[in-house]
Formats: C-alpha cells, sequence, structure tokens
C-alpha cells in the first residue's frame, strides 16, 4: 500500500539526474581480491618496488582487522570478493593533452556539469578528472608547474615525485588506522596528488571530480595535499555515481599536511547515488579523511555538502600539532528516503593556543537516519585550546531520524570546550506561511533548508557555492509533505 | 470581488463554520467582529486554503474563480492575502530573502520575470517608509523573535510588497499600542483602492476610528448573526456583544 504523502514528503522525493552510464571501453579486472590482484593493480600502475611492498603490508594488515560496527548505519555484509578493485576506461591511444580524451567521457564530465574545456579554463579552476580507478584528466598543469605546483593524479605522482609520496603517504592516516583506510591502502587505484612549495598562494582553485562508472567496481581513491611553509592552496572535491540496484563502495583516504603558517581549504560536495526511494542500491561511502596542522600557525578548514551515498561513514579530522594551529569543520549532511549518514569530526589538540571549531547541519527526511558524531581531545600539552561546536538538525516530516554524539575528552584545565546542539523541524504552520505568500512547499522547503545551512555554505568558494545550493535543492525536490 | 455561499467548515471532525454568506465588492472594506471562539480565524484559514479546515459545504468565488479549488500558493497568487493573527517564525530565512522569494512567485506566475536585486531593494525601501520598519529587521530571520507588535508591522510591510487583491487582516491590531496602531492602519489605507478590498477582523472597535469600514458583520458561532454599517462597530462597542448574541439560538 501507498502511504499517503504529505507536501512536506512530495516536495523531497527525489531523481538522481546523474545515474547515466557511460557506454564505454573498459579495462576491467576479475572480480575479488587476494595479493595477485594487489600485484596485478601495481603492475597495470607501473608501479615502483616500494609501492607494492607498501599494499602488501596493508593487505595483510586488512586482513587481520575487523569492519567496524560503531556508527549508527546498517548495512548487510559487504562481500569483499565480489568487488571489482580495478577498472580503467581504455584509451584509445597515449593521450598527449585534454583534446584527445575520448569525446564520450568528454559528453560524461558535460553531462555532470564539469566542463573540462575552455569554460573551466576561463573560470581558472583547474580539474583532476577520476573515473572508476584511474585519472581521466588534469587540467591547467602546466600553468601550475610554473609557479612550483604540482597537481597531478596520485599514481603520476608515484612515477613522477616518488621522494615527496613516499615521505607523506600514510603519515597521517597510518595504513592501520583503521579497516577501510588498510583496505584503501592495499588497493587504492588514483586520486590526486598536490603540492604547494613554500611561501606560494596557490592563484586558483584546485579540483578533482570523482566518478564511478564501472558496475561492481569499487572505487578507491587516495589523496594526499602537502603545503609547505606559509603556502596556500583550496582544493574542491566533487563525486557522482551511475543508478545501480547493487551497493557499490567508495573507500577512500583524504591526507592532508600543512607546514608553519600553511592553510588549506578542502571542499567537498558529495553526491554519490543514493539508492533509491526504497532503499536499494547507492554507494557506501567509508572515508578516512584527516590533516595535520604540523607547523605553528597552520590552519586545515574542511567543508562538506553531503547529499548522496546509501551510507556515509567519514569524519573529516585535524591534528592540531603546531602550536596556534586552526582546525575547522563546517558540513552540511542531507539525508533522504533510506539514507544513513554517520558523520562528523575530530578535532585533536595537541599544540598550545589551538583553536577548533565545528559547525554541523544535518538535514533528515523521508526515512533517513542521520547522524553527527565529533571528538573534541585536549591533551595535556594543549595549553589554552578552545573549540567550539554547533551542531543543529533538521527534521523535515516524522518517519526520519536525527542523532548527535559528541564526545570530549580534556586532560588540562586551561582547553575550554563549547557544545551546542539544536533539533527542528519544519513544521506544518510554517509551510502553510510560506504558501500564503505564494511560495510552493517545495521552494518553500528549499528556502528553509537553505536558510538553516548558510552558514555552511557561505564556508565553500563561489562557484562550488552555487552548485551546491543547486544540488541541495534538487536532493530535496519531492521531500515536502 | 470575493463572494462566499453557504460555507460550512469543520476542524477535527467538528462543525465551526456553520453556513457563511459574504459578498465583498472591488473598492469595498469590511470589517468582522465577534467574540473569542466565534470562528474569525477559522474563516480567515478556509479563505488562504489551510488544509486542517476541512470545507463540507458551500462555495466561493474569488476574482470570478472557484477559490476553494485552488491551492493556497495559487490563491495568494491571484491576489488573496492573509496577514496572520498569530505570524509564524522561520528560522535562518530572512525577512526580505523571504519576501523576494514571495513577489517572484507572484511574479513568475502572472508571467513577469523575477525583479532584480536593484529593483526590489528601491521598491522595498518605499514599502519600509510606510510601515515605518527598521532595515535590520528585514535582514533577522523572519519574525523570529520579533516583538508582536514587530511580527503585525512585518505582516503589513508584507502586504504592501505584495499589493493584494484582497487583504485580510486577521486582528492584526491586537496588542499594539497607539502608535503601531497607527502605523498597521496607514499601511492598510494606503493599499485601499477602486481596485482592491480589504477585509478586517478584530474585536475591538478601536481599529475602525482609523480605518472606515463600508459593513461590518459579527459573527457568532460559526454564523453571520448581524450585518450593518460602522454605526455597528459602535453599538457593539457601547453594549458588548451580547446585545447580539441574545437570543440567537446555538443549537439552530
Ligand atoms: N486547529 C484547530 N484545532 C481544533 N480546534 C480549532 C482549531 N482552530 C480553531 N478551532 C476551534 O474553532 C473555534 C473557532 O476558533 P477561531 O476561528 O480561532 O475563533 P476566533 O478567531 O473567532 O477567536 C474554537 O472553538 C476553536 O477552539
Ligand atoms: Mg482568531
Amino acid at each position: 500500500m501507498k502511504e499517503k504523502q504529505g507536501p512536506l514528503e512530495q516536495a523531497v522525493s527525489n531523481d538522481y539526474k546523474y545515474g547515466f552510464v557511460t557506454d564505454i571501453d573498459t579495462d576491467t579486472i576479475a572480480k575479488g581480491l587476494n595479493e595477485d590482484v594487489i600485484r596485478l593493480i601495481s603492475h597495470k600502475k607501473n608501479e615502483p618496488e616500494w609501492m607494492l611492498e607498501w599494499r602488501l603490508k596493508a593487505y595483510a594488515y586488512w586482513l587481520k582487522m575487523v569492519e567496524p560496527d560503531w556508527a549508527n548505519v546498517k548495512y548487510p555484509i559487504i562481500d569483499y570478493q565480489d568487488i571489482i578493485y580495478y577498472a580503467a576506461p581504455k584509451p584509445k591511444k597515449q593521450l598527449n593533452s585534454l583534446d584527445e580524451v575520448d569525446p564520450e567521457l568528454l559528453s560524461t564530465f558535460e553531462k555532470l556539469g564539469i566542463s573540462l574545456s575552455e569554460q573551466k579554463r576561463l573560470t581558472g579552476v583547474a580539474v583532476d578528472v577520476v573515473m572508476d580507478s584511474v585519472s581521466i584528466a588534469t587540467s591547467f598543469k602546466e600553468q601550475l608547474a610554473e609557479i612550483g605546483v604540482i597537481f597531478c593524479s596520485i599514481s603520476e605522482a608515484i612515477q613522477l615525485h616518488p621522494e615527496l609520496v613516499r615521505k607523506h603517504l600514510g603519515s597521517v592516516v597510518p595504513m592501520t588506522d583503521n579497516y577501510f583506510a588498510a583496505l584503501n591502502s592495499a588497493v587504492f587505484t588514483d586520486g590526486s596528488f598536490c603540492y604547494i612549495p613554500k611561501g606560494v598562494r596557490c592563484p586558483m582553485e584546485l579540483s578533482t571530480y570523482f566518478r564511478i562508472n564501472t558496475e561492481n567496481a569499487g572505487q578507491f581513491e587516495r589523496t594526499l595535499i602537502v603545503a609547505e611553509d606559509e603556502s596556500y592552496v583550496s582544493y574542491l572535491e566533487g563525486c557522482t555515481a551511475p543508478m545501480r540496484d547493487e551497493n557499490q563502495l567508495h573507500a577512500a583516504v583524504v591526507e592532508l599536511i600543512a607546514m608553519e603558517k600553511a592553510e588549506i581549504k578542502y571542499s567537498t560536495v558529495q553526491n554519490w547515488y543514493p539508492g533509491d526511494k526504497e532503499g536499494k542500491g547507492g554507494i557506501y561511502n567509508f572515508v578516512t579523511k584527516r590533516g595535520i596542522c604540523k607547523g605553528d600557525h597552520s590552519k586545515i578548514s574542511w567543508t562538506q555538502v553531503e547529499t548522496g551515498s546509501a551510507i556515509t561513514w567519514k569524519y573529516p579530522s585535524v591534528i592540531l600539532k603546531g602550536d596556534y594551529s586552526i582546525g575547522e569543520f563546517y558540513s552540511v549532511a542531507f539525508t533522504n528516503n533510506h539514507q544513513q549518514a554517520d558523520t562528523g569530526t575530530k578535532m585533536m589538540h595537541l599544540g598550545k593556543n589551538t583553536r577548533s571549531r565545528i559547525v554541523a547541519k544535518g538535514i533528515s527526511a523521508g526515512h533517513s537516519q542521520n547522524s553527527y558524531r565529533g571528538l573534541v581531545r585536549a591533551s595535556k600539552q594543549a595549553i589554552n585550546a578552545r573549540n567550539y561546536s554547533q551542531c543543529d538538525s533538521l527534521l523535515l516530516g516524522d518517519k526520519c531520524g536525527a542523532h548527535t554524539f559528541p564526545y570530549i575528552e580534556v586532560k588540562n584545565k586551561t582547553a575550554i570546550v563549547e557544545h551546542e546542539a539544536t533539533t527542528s523541524k519544519i513544521g506544518e504552520d510554517q509551510l502553510f506561511y510560506c504558501r500564503q505568500r505564494g511560495i510552493d512547499p517545495e521552494a518553500a522547503v528549499a528556502l528553509i533548508v537553505n536558510g538553516f545551512a548558510k552558514e555552511v555554505m557561505n564556508q565553500l568558494p563561489m562557484e562550488f557555492a552555487i552548485e551546491a545550493q543547486k544540488l541541495l535543492t534538487i536532493s530535496m525536490e519531492g521531500s515536502v509533505g | 470581488m470575493l463572494s462566499i455561499k453557504n460555507i460550512h467548515a469543520n476542524v477535527e471532525g467538528k462543525e465551526i463554520l456553520k453556513g457563511i454568506n459574504l459578498e465583498i465588492k472591488a473598492g469595498e472594506v469590511h470589517a468582522i467582529m465577534g467574540p473569542n471562539g466565534s470562528g474569525k480565524s477559522t474563516l480567515a484559514s478556509v479563505l488562504a486554503g489551510r488544509e486542517q479546515y476541512e470545507v463540507t459545504a458551500g462555495e466561493v468565488s474569488f476574482l470570478d474563480k472557484d477559490l476553494l479549488e485552488l491551492s493556497p500558493e495559487d490563491r495568494a497568487r491571484e491576489g488573496l492575502f492573509l496577514a496572520f493573527q498569530y505570524p509564524v517564525e522561520i528560522p535562518g530565512v530572512s525577512t526580505t530573502n523571504f519576501i523576494k522569494a514571495a513577489v517572484n512567485e507572484k511574479r513568475k506566475y502572472h508571467g513577469l520575470e523575477p525583479l532584480d536585486s536593484v529593483s526590489f531593494l528601491k521598491i522595498m525601501k518605499e514599502k519600509m517608509k510606510l510601515v515605518e520598519i527598521d532595515q535590520s529587521l528585514l535582514s533577522r530571520s523572519i519574525n523570529e523573535g520579533f516583538s508582536g507588535g514587530e511580527k503585525k508591522r512585518n505582516e503589513i510591510f508584507q502586504m504592501a510588497m505584495l499589493e493584494p487583491k484582497l487583504a485580510i487582516l486577521d486582528e492584526t491590531d491586537s496588542g499594539l499600542d497607539i502608535d503601531a496602531l497607527r502605523i498597521v492602519a496607514n499601511g492598510i489605507n494606503k493599499l485601499h483602492s477602486p481596485e482592491r478590498a480589504v477585509l478586517v477582523i478584530t474585536h475591538y472597535q478601536r481599529l475602525l476610528d482609523y480605518i472606515q469600514p463600508d459593513y461590518v458583520h459579527v459573527l457568532y458561532n460559526g454564523r453571520i448573526v448581524k450585518s450593518g454599517t460602522k454605526e455597528l462597530a459602535l453599538e457593539l462597542e457601547e453594549k458588548g456583544y451580547d446585545f447580539i448574541t441574545e437570543g440567537v439560538d446555538l443549537n439552530a
């Protein structure tokens, strides 16, 4: 029997518009995971011996680990032998420039609203595109190289800058960190690498778009960003996937390193396929993102707008090691239908006078569950550490849930940790008030939700903010009742 | 402009409106008075299209359209405005953005381009003067933490911005001091024109010192039990509702 939908449910029952599949020749390996598969991946990527050893070591750890079950999410057991660990669009020939990229691929990205060609050049955003397991194209590479900025795929970095990769890879998220990080370390296939040399302010936004195309393929990308002393970079990440009935696994690792007085701003607009209205299909998004403020006066800021994925398990964190370093986390997580999100952050204060700020906004619609999980830890040495956390939940309808799990561990008396939380609901009276002014329920919900999320949206770079706002509005379509 | 014929309406299965008849022509000002609980707000809600209020019988035509067939938002876009007795707070949505959305939705409905920011601000500045409302109030979340008087003035401000054909004001005068009352009345008088009509719901005659109603109706127990001119309001003020309600058969 069909449930009766009120205006609120109707306004947020969404259609995923990125759900198409690109018909492209793909080089895939057989399903399943074992040492040979890892060797094969490493071989296909023509990796040096140390990289293969690193992978195998991670795999050995992973075999001994158990999948975590503490998050407030439920999903059937994942069969890790039923996943394809390497899928790469077959290039027709060796690519010398962007112009030679398969037109089918280019049109895929045009459909996604990502133009790799002239338009993007004009707007001044350097883009790296990762489809399934490999990086397709990186724009603006030469211009960036002139000022010493390295922006390329991680596979390329392993070939061209092995010393940098070897030094930093796994230094923030060790392969032993957690189950999914270990898995990623063993089988990661591509991702982006950014290196900003000392004193350089990266003149353009660097961005990577991730796309899972192949059926049954998992995506295990690895991103590494290193900002040397007094440098600055703003990095954007966007993700989409086709609609499929089977769940697909995405287990990424992102590591950020900020040296003295360096600043890294990392923004994500995550729109993996969330599954259909009944909760069938969708991406399992199990991601480890962590940055370290290594130098004094450094700053790392995470901003995320999460609208996709069937399940999100993600806690972008900052280790505040340098004195006077600053960590920030701004998040909007929107869940609809049967989506489950368990997301939040960890702020680990180690240095003196370190500051952190957390602004987390959860929006739940349909039958979804949305949890904020955050840890603020101030060590003995973290004299005068300060944290301010604000967690707000907005409920659309009465079949969804919002949960807040704040953990606070303070080991010294000079630290001050503040936490505020609110939960509100879009009420029938608010909706009616809007409608009486000529604003239909969908527009009303969009207005209210965007107002609710504004503080976080304002953190996004301009171009991204508009995209994110549109995305939020699209995701909510039909969720009003 | 508005023609209400024998409207019956239920709330939670209970009949609140028991056969209302009312004709409002363009250019007229009508006042509905009556004791608490007699169904004044219910009538306003029914006209605005609130879903909890179930219309069980009767018809309403508004500008030659079947009002009851229209969604609440389309009624608003057609030019029906309700100043709420209890304006609703919407955290995070600035008053300016809210009104801009409302104005542009209405324009879209009538096939007009949305107003650009400059023209919108210009109109807003004009109307702000009219209701003596402060810019700082408009950048705050709509109605959130507003005083009672500020909420009511904000309703009148929205009315001024939307320029409705028919404005229904549900006890907009309650809880206002004399200055605010004057401002609100002034806003209503400025809107009033030969093409527009106003329906004020009030239970004091005080507001009617500032607004000249053409007709006054007394709503009691879900029915209009007496209609007259401004003199009726004065009489009510003097004698109270009892003189009217006496002898009205509640069970009829
Ligand atoms: N949403 C509602 N739920 C239940 N009863 C209601 C509701 N709205 C109005 N009523 C009832 O309808 C009657 C008329 O109320 P109302 O229209 O608000 O009167 P007035 O505005 O004239 O004071 C009252 O008895 C009131 O309790
Ligand atoms: Mg009332």
